[in-house]
């Protein structure tokens, strides 16, 4: 009986591999293939013992880990209040403060270093403290949403019921909430540190020549040094931690994950004391959160000693004075990356939504798919970037210098985004729905269509603004397919920054500035649009 | 032993409890009837400290504990939904209590040992507490909230959820323990058979005159009929 059921209602046998073969096929050629040729490269390369015996690179390597260590260890205290805060309580301005702390997460890493270039002062620059710092600011949100999402769901009865067996709150702590949350804060500890192990944009800005990490390394042997092989290596050994620190860390979550039942807990503060104590943790993270974007735009306002909107009036002009061009035009820069996140969007649109309509479908094999497109993701930029440019180097392939590459390596990056928020609204689709439309008539593809398909609407159009949001910011990847002429917002701020003079430097926090209130709208946009379709 | 006198709360504009009074005498086992939403589990949570009174005051052994933090009150409570800790298995959730008061490995092991035959459960130490059964988890709650002794054991519908020949057998149970453990008890249902097989007394809470009226008679309404909402 229930076999006769779902044959009937089964889709005809080419709806996957037709769905599939878009997204496979891109996946196979942009990611697979250029990591392919990386790892050629170092198989190769007699320059695997010297990249590693070159003089500094242990000091890279050193600085790499420990300050991920560290930056990671600050985020999670520093991240831990709100978290608590924002999954306990009911209060007015919830949803906006929660939009606060997580908007920094998407925030191009560009525009963080730029802002900590404006907040910290000048003997900061340069420093392990300024890159941690940045570091803390854009990784709290991991915590807060993480760790938030699992504290949420604690029943406020369990906690009720150790204070019952004599349990201090330090001891409650102790005992009961945090072996509970154990695997969230592994979780959030883990994304947190491989965020801050391949960060490059914020290093680059904030760590100067003196605090180069692998990331930085890499860009420079091969743009540089010409240094290719010595890239590749670093790259691939990168690539190996990486894949190491996943597999250490999904295996100790699935040991530690525990399950309660779930139920509502939040609740409103009921004391004057709890209430300000409320107040004053969320207020000072809030205010930590909103300095560096404060400062960025005061220092894009400021001309030597005195305030000027000269390097606001300047942005449309390639030049400052007559004669006289920086090199990078910020104005035109604006389309380019208009222009790139407009083809970068629809391309991680598409593919995002082929594929989670196909992973949804083919259930078992789908999730081949998924975890393919989940690889970008864990495969830092600057890496992605590299391979494609020295795989995309020969006839008939030389597309080295075709202006799409850049928007096809930012779908890359994008496309697991577009999936990851398509997914959830596809699989809470009960299979009888699809049933219901049957018998009333509909055909197996068109009761797919209709039932699951255009549901997609919201998601995806949630789905594009990250895409578009990431696109807009990303640098990584860029650095290394970007031409003269074609620069995009990030690389403009990166190259006006590097440059001497007030108004250069002006010009790049006015341009950051832009950035990010264009960035953080489209976070914003999207991130309501999924809320409000769950 | 236990005297509450005068126990208001509010929430918002709406009033759950006006000046409640409960008076229960040691060793003894009361029960407290009443409709739905007549504040039962809320005056249980302030006399369990986990809960400010907006009024009144809840006295132990003539000392006045409306401001002592919960865990330093020394009264222990049974929630509706067990509320077992899943991180730690049975004899873990047991101990838990008695670990908070810092008592050796040994003594805490033979203590133990000792709750899970009262409760009928030998041999359950070392199972997880995810794969217990309905009966079973009530049973080790019960254990977990008798092991560190408490001066009064609050139980809030203790036996709600069950079916009816579980809640039959455990409700003897109960009473049997409760019984020979000497506990002094508060036990808050709205099943009146369940409240005269377990408790030694039963009294009314009424539903406060400027709550509004819910789908129950705002006269005594101790049957099972009603919904069990709060």
């Amino acid at each position: 009986m229930d076999t006769d059921r779902a044959a009937l209602t089964r889709l005809p046998r080419w709806t996957v591999p037709t769905l599939v073969a878009v997204p496979a096929a891109g996946l196979a050629v942009f990611y697979l293939w250029p990591l392919a040729t990386l790892l050629g490269r170092v198989l190769s390369a007699s320059a695997l013992l010297d990249t590693f015996r070159a003089p500094g690179i242990g000091q890279v390597l050193w600085f790499t880990l420990w300050q991920a260590i560290v930056s990671t260890a600050i985020t999670m205290v520093v991240g831990f209040v709100p978290a608590y805060v924002l999954a306990r309580y009911r209060f007015r301005g919830r949803r906006t403060a929660l939009a606060i702390v997580t908007v920094p997460f998407m925030l191009p890493t560009v525009v963080v270093g730029a802002a900590f270039l404006a907040l910290l002062p000048k003997g900061w620059h340069g420093t392990a403290l300024a890159v941690i710092s940045a570091h803390v600011f854009f990784n709290v949100a991991v915590m807060v949403r993480l760790v938030g999402a699992m504290w949420a769901v604690l029943p406020t009865d369990l906690t009720a019921a150790a204070r019952t067996l004599g349990a201090s709150p330090a001891r409650l702590l102790r005992h009961v909430v945090l072996p509970l949350l154990r695997p969230a804060l592994f979780a959030a500890g883990s994304v947190v540190f491989l965020f801050t192990f391949t960060s490059f944009g914020v290093v680059r800005l904030l760590g100067g020549t003196t605090h180069p990490t692998v990331e930085v390394e890499i860009v420079r042997r091969a743009t540089q040094l010409g240094d290719i092989d010595g890239a590749a290596v670093l790259s691939v050994a990168q690539l190996i931690v990486l894949g190491g620190v996943v597999w250490w860390s999904a295996r100790w979550q699935r040991r530690a994950s525990v399950h309660f039942s779930a139920g509502p807990t939040t609740r409103r503060a009921r004391t004057t004391r709890e209430r300000r104590w409320l107040v004053a943790s969320l207020s000072l993270t809030i205010a930590l959160l909103l300095a560096p974007v404060a400062f960025l735009v005061a220092r894009s306002l400021q001309l030597g000693d005195g305030w000027s909107l000269q390097a606001w009036r300047t942005l449309g002009r390639g030049e400052v004075r007559p004669g006289i061009s920086l090199g990078a035009d910020p104005f035109a820069s604006m389309f380019m990356s208009l222009r790139f996140a407009l083809v970068a969007t629809s391309i991680s649109v598409v593919a995002g939504g082929l594929a989670a309509a196909a992973i949804s479908t083919a259930r078992r094999h789908g999730r081949l798919l998924d975890a393919g497109l989940m690889l970008p993701l864990g495969t830092s930029a600057v890496t992605i970037g590299l391979g494609m440019l020295i795989t995309f180097d020969r006839a008939p392939f030389d597309w080295r210098a075709q202006w799409w590459l850049i928007p096809l390596g930012h779908a890359l990056v994008a496309t697991p985004f577009v999936v990851r928020s398509a997914l959830p609204v596809l699989r809470s689709i009960s299979p009888d729905q699809r049933a219901a439309a049957i018998t009333l008539g509909a055909s197996p593809l068109r009761a797919w269509w209709e039932v699951e398909i255009r549901r997609m609407r919201r998601p995806l159009a949630a789905g594009a603004g990250f895409a578009a949001a990431i696109s807009m910011g990303e640098f990584g990847a860029t650095t290394f397919l970007t031409r003269s002429g074609r620069e995009t917002m990030p690389i403009a701020i990166d190259r006006l920054l590097t440059r001497a003079g007030a108004i250069p430097r002006a010009q790049a926090f006015a341009l950051a500035a832009i950035l990010l209130v264009v960035t953080a709208a489209i976070i914003m946009v999207a991130e309501v649009g999924e809320v409000g379709d769950a | 032993m236990l005297d509450v006198r005068g126990v208001t709360v509010r929430f918002g504009d709406r009033m759950v409890l006006d000046e409640a009074d409960l008076d229960v005498e040691r060793g003894e086992i009361v029960a407290l009837l009443g409709p739905s939403g007549a504040g039962k589990s809320t005056l249980l949570r302030v006399i369990a400290g986990l809960l400010a009174p907006d009024a009144g005051t809840v006295r132990l052994d003539g000392h006045d504990v409306t401001d002592v933090p919960a865990h330093r009150r020394r009264i222990g409570f049974m929630f509706q939904s067990e509320q077992l800790f899943p991180h730690l298995d049975v004899a873990r959730n047991i101990g838990f209590g008695l670990r908070m008061q810092r008592l050796g490995k040994d003594d805490i092991a033979h203590r133990v040992d000792a709750l899970l035959d009262t409760v009928g459960l030998q041999g359950f130490g070392g199972r997880r507490v995810g794969n217990l059964s309905g009966g079973e988890a009530k049973r080790v709650a019960l254990a977990r909230a008798l092991a560190p002794e408490p001066a009064v054991l609050l139980l809030d519908e203790p036996l709600t959820g069950l079916d009816r020949e579980l809640h039959d057998r455990l409700a003897i149970d109960l009473a049997a323990v409760l019984r020979a453990t000497g506990t002094t008890a508060v036990l808050v249902t709205h099943d009146r058979d369940e409240a005269t097989a377990i408790a030694h007394r039963v009294t009314t809470l009424r539903p406060t005159t400027l709550r509004p009226t819910s789908d129950c008679p705002t006269s005594d309404c101790p049957t099972s009929d009603c919904p069990t909402s709060d």
